[in-house]
């Protein structure tokens, strides 16, 4: 199977290039996409950079642009792909180097939205308990692994990574929001209600298309909005 | 982070202006409909009632804040250098005023 990957190396190359790689993946038992780029990296050319880790869809090591589109190496099967597989980095986040890119501003805008359970009220003696109904509420968000595959695939944030928290901060924004445990749901809204943080989400869903997850954070964000109206209705 | 309402009150021009809208199209195509065929006397007469004219100020209003808020948007999202941004800004705000202008005009001249 014939591989297309994009290789950078910014202390020797002037530009970014494709390189061409044939990798036997019948020979080398490979089932997915990971499997094949850890082949032509022992095999074939160790200058090959990439991050891995858990190799089944758990860390968020290897989110990379496979064929177009964003998505884990370790869980993308080799079936799924058409041949020649182009492999290119995170969209419009900058290149470290190969498939390595620096995700510094977007782990700013997982930051800014104080990605952690504030309590005010004092200390119980036991644990803070959650009903059933509430605890069902933090489905479908706490699940993200912070791959960046949604967050890279987005127009808007490519736009205003400086400004724009990007789907996958808004989806851990929107986990805080409606935690029952949490008591700064209105300060947390009230820290996003400016023209960028979360109302530059245009709707146009690529998050959607390429969460691994299975995750919608344009959902979560219609969400927060809501949440904020009903805040000055109120 | 910018701490501001701006966010939440464009987000509410656009979509109260939208609704504005639809509902002003949809009286405008259901009077076409409704008296078809129309001459121009009978449209004449829809535009020189009083109610009519506010509705459609009213509307052309909705129509140029929606605009604006997406000409903003576009402006933001694209153009970097400030005084291409700046320059931009200003000829979209200067048409739309005009645009208002033109339009109170010919809807108070029925």
């Amino acid at each position: 199977m014939r591989f297309s990957i994009y290789r950078y190396n910014p202390e020797i190359d002037k530009k970014p290039y494709m390189q061409d790689y044939d990798v036997d993946i019948v020979a080398n038992s490979c089932n997915m996409v990971l499997d094949a780029l850890l082949v032509i990296k022992n095999t074939i050319d160790e200058t090959l950079t990439l991050r891995r880790s858990c190799r089944e869809g758990v860390c968020g090591s290897d989110g990379m642009n496979i064929n177009g589109k964003n998505g884990l190496g370790c869980i993308t099967q080799l079936s799924t792909v058409k041949e020649p597989v182009i492999i290119r980095p995170l969209p419009g986040q900058p290149v470290i180097r190969d498939l390595v890119v620096d995700l510094t501003q977007f782990y700013k805008q997982y930051e800014k939205i104080q990605p952690y359970l504030q309590n005010k009220d004092p200390l119980p003696s036991t644990e803070r308990l959650q009903s059933p109904e509430d605890r069902a509420k933090l489905d479908g968000l706490y699940e993200c692994i912070l791959c960046a595959c949604c967050t890279s695939s987005c127009p808007s944030f490519w736009w205003n990574p400086e400004k724009f928290v990007g789907p996958a901060g808004l989806l851990q924004a929107y986990r805080f929001i409606v935690d029952s445990r949490d008591t700064e749901k209105q300060a947390r809204l009230n820290d996003l209600t400016d023209a960028f943080s979360v109302f530059r989400c245009r709707g146009i869903m690529n998050c959607v298309d390429v969460c691994p997850k299975g995750l919608n954070p344009t959902a979560a964000i219609d969400k927060i909005k809501q949440e904020m109206l009903k805040e000055i209705v109120k | 982070m910018v701490n501001s309402m701006a966010g939440l009150r464009d987000f509410l021009i656009q979509r109260v202006s939208a609704v504005l809208l639809v509902i002003y199209t949809v009286f405008l195509v259901s009077y076409l409909v409704w008296h078809a065929p129309i001459d121009y006397m009978a449209w004449h007469g829809l535009f020189a009632y009083v109610p009519m004219k506010i509705a459609t100020l009213l509307c052309l209003a909705a129509l140029l804040l929606h605009a604006w808020v997406g000409m903003w948007t576009i402006a933001t999202d694209y153009l970097k250098a400030f005084w291409v941004r700046f320059l931009f800004e200003i000829a979209v705000f200067l048409t739309l005023i005009a645009c208002f202008f033109y339009g109170l005009l010919i809807v108070w001249g029925v």
